[in-house]
């Protein structure tokens, strides 16, 4: 049989893996954080992490969302957000210039004075906070983007950490990137 | 302002408000008060003698009719029983409003009897869902629910009514259709399309030597068939439908190529293979269309028309995405095309030509006999009889294929299947639907044997409502499809596909107060299809024992490359055997 040409094939996609941080803004409807999690649990996507809040508007929400994949797959999970009705708007913020803070509660063991005392510097240095005191732990308020509050982390880590609790990443557009996007972001 | 009224009275108030005149269902405890609203309400209520089959038949209605269906049903299990035909709907995009009870407020959460949380269960085969918690939102949440079930890219829409909330009284003001738009701050459907990108389409259409539009059920649910028309012949472009989209352009016309994909025709896969554009239309590059993506329509560049930005670029990298529905994206690329016009008939002679001695070389076709029934052959007779004027319903598996093969359909809404779900047991509650919906014409249900087991209790209810729908039960004693897999793919080795007991289908029949009729010979069928018109007041089930093992073929192996289509099998219908094109 020779009645078909044996075409090329269509070329794959180049596949970029990389983190991308996610803004969106919701309807403050109670079950809206379940549909978006669903969205990414059915649909087999990997949140690093997810956190939601109140804002300045009554009955708005805003959620930051931080997923590791390629463009295709970052590009289907922002067009699924934006199919939700309860969502006002989805903004990919990875390549805008943007702020990113996460705070991490940290419990870290302090056997002597010395310990205390390195713990103290490093507290200092990366502008910590001690919030909390006891006999054997100090319990330390951090607060920067996700690699300062890793950075901090596998410095501590010597010492022992007893418990540890973080937000997951917020973010937010720098407002002198932010004058063209006001519009048409959920389309 | 009006005088106090029930929840349940709200939502009989809504349903006429939306211009509803069926609803199917079935009551159960939390839903008692709306049923008893309902007794008192100006349209029809079908009751159903399963919650699924409600859901087909309130979906049969909406395929047939373009209006949304609304299935009713109670708390827990009657919830539960939608899921099937949720997804169903929501996988092709039908319209739909369920209304469901729920326990009441103060028991939600304590494992209640018939309790379920039908919110989460349903939440990701619903375009979106509602539970009430308050009767203040009672109206406001109805109307959304059919606003959005109706427009941008259509689907199922679920509210939860605690039992409760239809017993309380209040006074309330139907909210507007503005007031129901502005609600929904965060849901505003793109239809225009951007006229750059129009203008973009226009011109591959006019660069164009091999195009080919591939169609699928977007332009029947944007009710966009004239277009579709016009477009083809005013640019003399060759046109698939899938599945879905089958009746969007008549499959009589010379231009028409039938269906593509694992059971397309030969010359429309062809066809598709080695175009230079595809014009893709309210189609979703599934993969049982598709096949191996990278070898699909290798050498085209794709135009992309779709009400839902999520289905473009979802499989498959396009050249030209419109997003926009895809009547009004249409209208728009065909005015384009006409202010700047091209020599349509010269620019394509080569092309058409090459198309023609595809359809000469592989016309659709099965071998024929005068011992046995061919299933193929019930549905060439079908089509006969009816003048090629019928609704079809089917169920899935073979017959579902033959049934979208061997008939050739001329208008939107004609063939009504669970394309995107392959849900066994839709055929016939879905032609119930449709004949309910549209009394004017002839329903047949073409169901499987296997398939139409899966609703059988429901014929109760098309007898009860005297609804006049003709059953085929292509009838193999095999779940055929997924005998011909195992045929092909897993060396005959039949397992669990043998339906060695089956009821006899004319008593059966015969037993819920139907007709019953059977063919067992060719020469019988067209006697049997004859009688079954006659019969105008109750539904007539017609047994057709077909040969047991024939294949739906042509075939593209799932994950393969139309190269690799299968269009004979040798004589003893081995695999390994197989015709392999290319």
């Amino acid at each position: 049989m020779s009645d078909i040409k044996v075409l090329k094939v269509r070329p794959e996609p180049e596949k970029v893996i990389r983190k991308h941080v996610i803004t969106v803004k919701v309807q403050h409807n109670f079950g809206v954080l379940a549909r978006i999690t669903g969205l990414f649990a059915g649909r087999g996507y990997n949140i690093e992490s997810l956190t939601v809040g109140r804002t300045h508007e009554p009955d708005i929400a805003r959620i930051t969302i931080v997923v590791e994949g390629d463009e295709r797959v970052i590009e289907q999970i922002i067009k699924q957000l934006r199919r939700l009705i309860e969502t006002l708007k989805v903004k990919d913020v990875t390549d805008l210039p943007h702020i990113e803070r996460e705070l991490a509660l940290i419990k870290i063991y302090t056997a002597d004075d010395r310990m205390r005392d390195e713990i103290m510097r490093l507290v200092s240095i990366f502008r910590a906070k001690v919030v909390d005191v006891s006999t054997d732990s100090y319990t330390v308020e951090i607060t920067g983007d996700s690699e300062k509050i890793e950075a901090f982390i596998n410095l501590i880590k010597p010492f022992g950490i007893k418990e540890m609790s973080r937000t997951g990443t917020l973010a937010m557009v720098r407002e002198s990137a932010n004058i063209k996007m006001e519009k048409g972001d959920k389309e | 302002m009006t005088k106090e009224k029930r929840g349940a009275d709200i939502v009989v108030d809504v349903l006429i408000k939306e211009g509803v005149d069926t609803v199917f269902g079935l009551p159960g405890g939390a839903i008692m008060e709306v049923y008893d609203a309902l007794f008192d309400a100006p349209f029809r209520n079908v009751l159903t003698r399963h919650e699924q089959a409600a859901c087909h038949m309130a979906d049969g209605y909406a395929r047939a009719t373009g209006k949304v269906g609304v299935v009713i049903t109670t708390s827990g299990p009657g919830a539960t029983n939608l899921v099937t035909g949720l997804a169903t709907a929501y996988m092709d995009s039908i319209p739909l409003v369920a209304i469901t009870g729920q326990v009441p407020r103060y028991y939600i959460g304590t494992d209640a009897f018939q309790e379920a949380d039908v919110i989460g269960i349903t939440r990701p085969i619903t375009k979106h869902n509602f539970l009430v918690t308050d009767i203040k939102d009672l109206p406001l949440i109805l109307r959304q629910a059919f606003y959005i079930a109706r427009t941008g890219r259509p689907g199922p829409v679920l509210v939860d009514i605690p039992k409760d909330i239809t017993q309380q009284k209040t006074t309330y003001k139907m909210p507007t259709d503005e007031e129901v738009r502005e609600s929904l701050p965060g849901y505003n459907p793109h239809t225009e399309g951007n006229p750059v990108q129009i203008k973009k389409a226009a011109e591959l259409i006019r660069k164009a030597t091999r195009p080919v539009l591939y169609v699928g059920g977007g332009a029947i649910l944007s009710d966009a068939a004239e277009e579709v028309y016009k477009l083809a012949h005013l640019a003399q472009i060759p046109v698939t439908t899938t599945n879905m989209g089958k009746g969007a352009f008549p499959e009589t016309d010379p231009l028409a190529l039938h269906m593509l994909g694992m059971h397309g025709t030969y010359y429309a896969n062809m066809a598709v293979y080695h175009s230079d554009l595809l014009i893709a239309v309210g189609a979703r590059f599934d993969d049982r269309v598709t096949g191996k993506i990278n070898e699909f329509a290798p050498e085209a560049k794709i135009i992309h028309i779709d009400i839902d930005p999520a289905s473009i670029s979802k499989t498959i990298t396009v050249d030209v995405p419109i997003v926009g529905d895809v009547k009004n994206v249409l209208r728009k690329l065909i005015k384009e095309l006409e202010e700047k016009p091209v020599e349509w008939i010269k620019a394509r002679e080569k092309w058409l030509k090459q198309i023609n001695e595809w359809k000469e070389k592989h016309p659709l076709n099965y071998r024929k006999s005068d011992k046995i029934i061919k299933p193929q052959a019930v549905i060439e007779e079908i089509y006969n009889i009816t003048n090629g004027e019928a609704i079809i319903s089917a169920g899935v598996g073979q017959h579902q294929m033959w049934a979208a093969m061997f008939y050739k359909y001329k208008y939107s809404r004609q063939f009504l299947n669970s394309g995107g779900l392959g849900t066994m047991g839709f055929g016939f509650p879905a032609a119930v639907g449709a004949k309910i919906g549209r009394p004017d014409k002839t329903v047949f249900a073409i169901e499987g044997d296997g398939s139409f087991i899966m609703n059988v209790q429901d014929l109760a209810t098309a007898v009860q409502h005297r609804v006049p729908v003709k059953i085929a039960i292509i009838n193999n004693g095999f779940l055929g499809m997924v005998r011909q897999w195992q045929q092909f793919f897993y060396d005959s080795r039949y397992a669990s596909v043998c339906l060695s007991v089956q009821p006899d289908f004319v008593k059966l029949a015969e037993s819920f107060g139907a007709v019953g009729l059977r063919a067992t010979k060719p020469s019988e069928v067209r006697e049997v299809l004859l009688k079954a018109m006659e019969i105008n007041d109750r539904p007539v089930l017609m047994d057709f024992v077909v040969d047991r093992e024939e294949n739906v073929l042509p075939m593209v192996p799932a994950g393969k490359s139309y190269r690799e289509m299968i269009l004979t099998p040798n004589q003893k219908g081995e695999a390994e055997t197989m015709y392999l094109v290319g």
